[in-house]
């Protein structure tokens, strides 16, 4: 990865057009919300929503980030992973009858199993290699999770069946209560993950990987193996998700392919290598998918996504809490 | 009126100061070195000339031009040449190619900028090398290339980044003969050098950059006797090799 | 103002002067042995409809077309050495501006593929220049080709001026014309037009490679700072690479719109697209002159192959009977013994990279 830090040169004519950019963005969005009828339980809703889409963002985003910033690897079969994770879930509810929570506990080890197998004898020989056969590589692997699980069960989108009762209203919003769920799980896990990183050895080890893997190997440090674990971790993030998205969402072979390209964008935003910024990154992006749909009703949600996506590329490449400049 | 003025130039990177308020001059046809410890300064100044970025104040007048903030290829084809540190030559392309993009400023035509460059290559015995991609070259070779590349753009005035490391010291004097040929056709040196024989040898005047600025300025002997400058290499290795 | 140093020539033409028609044909004279080959070549594909019709002479278009695709990718993602992850939003400009011309105003898609090329041209232009400009590169500036694919792709998605999700039909003319691209379905002449074009896209490639802008190019993505070091300005020829490659693409985009009569958003700006667009290359060789051409043979060859095991598998492979999936799987799995095993591709292997 070979972003230099710019941060560091910016003459006060650049300081100025961004600011300028700024200024004129939040013009658009207040003229926006003065022309529009938008009522504030509509604001209200947009953020209910962008919040708990945004805490799934991030947790998969996490596992990504940690990928991303260990093996400085473009990973473009997060969200196959995430089909999987969900493909298996539906199956442990559908055939066993288990609630699709419970499925957690075999979903979670699966994917982290899958992930490290995937390291150890796909990804790993490429390695070295430029960023683009990476990134062809794991598009590869996505690929063939995706069209395997097509091949296996095909293209009817499944739906895993979870009675909960009347959703709750917030403020005159509504938030199902499976969504809420996804949102309180996932900020325990993102706050478990961050704790493990931190305080646990192989946390530590993985950070140390990331930093610089020459020197962890110097001090005893097996490197290849902490690449194995990073990536098996960041495969049961998202298998994790899987799961906690798996009762609102259809389960078809391409449902994670959106998650890629959402988490390569918060990714981005919230700093590479950052899980910190990984997570407010999420909540962030959801945030301005919603906002985004409401102020722009022409155009679809993802739009505003992509827009602030090339304005973190162009204006701050290094992400809002800024993460490691190569 | 000298070739090169550099007057009053500063450069920080957030907070860092890698250069302040550094002048001197060159004249035409001299041969410049500019000596320190590592960590001076030295590239960030050539970089600075070259414009691979600009600076924080301060100008650079070339042939009576203000190049300050101009891009490098823009340098480039105002006469002012430069080598890299880290050599970068164009790997896929033979080592004939490599010339010939830097030739191609002078001359309209593929064929004619084709037989500059072969007549540069036979003048740094390159030639026989020329069909061989660049990168099978060996270290010298590449420096050599570097130089080559460099000299295509018929420059009056050159920036060499420490042209003599990696070299044997065998290998040492064919380049100091060579840069003094170079210097005899009309192109005046800067070079950034830490084998002290080659400064001696080359140099007509020394700077001496230390914390980003000029500590001193003078005859090579002047320089070296200098005790605020031995004060400033204390610690590091000062390679004053008889060869 | 020329100067050289030690060197005696006063044929030496002035820099920016000399006629640009002596450098063409020196450049010409260059490039005879790759043109000579691909003159055989281009013979003995024109001689195909004759033993070839029906279904296998579509799949020799689609061949054709995708070898086009990979052509015009190369230039970008292969010479200059900017990998771009949305080049299908040059393909679909390319379509729709042909579709709206053509539905909306009349014209001649001859004058929309023209006119459709320059779009893209601009978007190309427009986008490169912003990506160099704030010094995007690797998987950040492949991300922001991505983003300015998939814009494109939801603005369309949402435009009811351009039928939106329904996509863009093109009428059926009650008879055939070279004028309006438009021929009996079983025509050789849709597989001649297309042949033409993949000529005409491997011409300018080869004459690209051997003139002064394309050594240029090549050493930009060789080492970008010593090309700016030797005088070369590197935002202006990478943003040239990228407004070719992307009105080359363009041109697929039209054909593909007067030869299968209909594009969508998904279809035209989708990021399936966008890879199927950067296959041939990779399969082939990135950064050689054939290798997109025979990874196209490669690719489509094998889509059909499982196409066929789909319909009718043999017994061992009879759970494959009617399912879908099959020919991505296949890619799938090329792709990623490519990537391990022969990243240079499978005629970039063997062959040289350019030589210049």
């Amino acid at each position: 990865m070979t972003q230099t830090a710019t941060a560091a040169r910016r003459p006060p004519a650049q300081m100025l057009r961004t600011a300028g950019i700024a200024v004129a963005v939040i013009a658009v969005i207040v003229w926006r919300l003065t022309t529009l009828v938008v009522t504030p339980t509509v604001i209200v809703q947009a953020v209910l929503t962008g919040l708990m889409a945004g805490a799934v963002y991030g947790l998969v985003a996490m596992g990504l980030t940690l990928i991303f910033g260990v093996l400085e690897i473009v990973n473009f079969a997060h969200g196959a992973l995430l089909t999987l994770g969900m493909y298996l879930g539906f199956l442990l509810v559908d055939r066993l009858g288990l609630n699709p929570y419970a499925t957690l506990i075999v979903v979670v080890p699966a994917l982290f199993l899958v992930g490290a197998a995937l390291q150890a004898g796909v990804l790993n020989r490429a390695m070295g290699q430029p960023l683009e056969n990476q990134l062809l590589l794991t598009f590869g692997v996505a690929i063939l999770i995706e069209n395997g699980l097509l091949l296996t069960f095909g293209a009817t989108p499944r739906t895993v069946g979870v009675t909960f009762g009347a959703p709750l209203r917030v403020f005159g919003a509504v938030a199902s209560f499976p969504r809420i769920i996804a949102f309180v799980a996932a900020l325990i896990l993102a706050a478990l993950l961050y704790w493990a990183l931190q305080r646990t050895k192989l946390g530590t080890a993985i950070r140390a990987v990331g930093q610089n893997a020459q020197g962890a190997s110097l001090v005893g440090i097996d490197a290849r193996r902490i690449y194995v674990l990073t990536f098996a971790v960041g495969a049961s993030t998202v298998g994790a998700a899987a799961v906690l998205v798996l009762p609102f969402l259809q389960t078809e072979p391409t449902t994670g392919a959106a998650f890629t390209i959402i988490a390569f964008i918060v990714v981005v935003l919230g700093g590479l290598g950052n899980v910190t910024g990984a997570l407010v990154g999420g909540l962030a992006i959801g945030l301005i998918q919603q906002l985004g749909g409401v102020l722009l009703p022409g155009q679809d949600s993802l739009m505003a996504v992509f827009v602030v996506f090339l304005l973190t590329l162009f204006l701050r490449p290094e992400g809002i809490f800024g993460g490691r400049a190569t | 009126m000298s070739l090169l003025q550099i007057e009053g130039l500063t450069k920080s990177f957030a907070g860092l100061v890698a250069l302040h308020d550094v002048s001197f001059e060159v004249e035409p046809g001299a041969i410049v070195g500019l000596i320190g410890p590592n960590g001076a300064g030295k590239t960030t100044l050539f970089n600075v000339i070259a414009g691979t970025f600009p600076p924080t104040d301060g100008r650079v007048i070339f042939d009576g031009t203000d190049v300050t903030g101009w891009r490098p290829h823009r340098v480039a084809r105002a006469g002012l040449g430069r080598t890299f540190q880290l050599m970068r030559p164009f790997p896929a392309l033979s080592v004939r190619s490599n010339v010939v993009v830097a030739a191609l400023q002078r001359h309209g035509s593929q064929t004619a900028a084709e037989r500059a460059a072969d007549a540069i290559l036979d003048r740094l015995g390159l030639l026989d090398r020329g069909a061989q991609p660049a990168g099978t070259l060996p270290t010298a070779g590449r420096k050599r290339l570097e130089v080559a590349r460099a000299l295509a753009l018929a420059p009056r005035l050159l920036l060499l980044d420490e042209v003599m490391a990696g070299l044997l010291p065998a290998e040492r004097q064919p380049v100091i003969d060579m840069l003094r040929e170079v210097r005899d056709q009309g192109t005046a040196l800067l070079l950034v050098e830490h084998v002290m024989a080659a400064v001696m040898a080359l140099s007509d005047r020394v700077l001496v950059l230390h914390h980003g600025e000029l500590l001193a300025g003078g005859t090579p002997e002047e320089v070296t006797s200098n005790p605020a400058v031995i004060d400033a290499y204390l610690g590091e290795e000062m390679l004053i090799a008889d060869t | 103002m020329t100067r050289t140093v030690g060197v005696d020539d006063p044929q030496d033409v002035p820099v920016g002067g000399g006629s640009r028609l002596s450098g063409l044909t020196a450049t010409l004279l260059r490039s005879r042995t790759e043109l000579a080959i691909l003159l055989g070549m281009v013979v003995v594909l024109a001689l195909m409809p004759a033993v070839v019709s029906g279904q296998l002479l579509t799949i020799a278009v689609r061949v054709l077309l995708f070898g086009l695709l990979g052509v015009a990718w190369n230039v970008m993602g292969g010479f200059a050495g900017q990998f771009s992850f949305g080049h299908a939003a040059f393909f679909g400009l390319g379509a729709y501006t042909t579709g709206v011309l053509l539905v909306e105003v009349g014209l001649s898609p001859w004058i929309g593929m023209a006119v459709g090329a320059v779009v893209a041209a601009i978007y190309g232009a427009l986008e490169g220049w912003l990506s160099f400009r704030y010094k995007l590169q690797g998987a950040y500036f492949a991300l922001a080709t991505f983003a300015f694919a998939e814009m494109l792709r939801l603005f369309v998605l949402r435009s009811d001026a351009l039928n939106g999700a329904v996509g863009y039909r093109v009428p059926l003319l009650p008879e055939s014309s070279w004028w309006m691209l438009q021929f009996p379905p079983d025509s050789p002449n849709y597989y001649f037009v297309m042949l033409g074009l993949l000529t005409l896209a491997l011409v300018v490639v080869i004459l690209l490679v051997r003139s002064t802008p394309g050594l240029f190019i090549l050493a930009i993505r060789e080492n970008e700072p010593a090309a700016e070091a030797a005088g070369v300005s590197a935002t202006k020829y990478k943003v040239t690479a990228v407004a070719l490659s992307a009105a080359m693409t363009a041109v697929g985009g039209s054909f593909y719109l007067m030869f299968f009569f209909f594009i969508d958003p998904e279809i035209a700006f989708g990021p399936r697209l966008s890879v199927e667009i950067l296959l041939p290359a990779i399969i082939g060789g990135v950064g050689t002159i054939w290798g997109p051409a025979i990874g196209a043979v490669l690719l489509i060859g094998l889509g059909e192959l499982s196409t066929m095991l789909v319909r009718n598998p043999p017994a061992f492979l009879s759970f494959l009977d009617g399912r879908s999936g099959v020919d991505l799987l296949i890619f799938a799995l090329l792709l990623i013994g490519i990537i391990l095993f022969l990243p240079r591709g499978v005629y970039g292997t063997f062959a040289n990279r350019v030589q210049r």
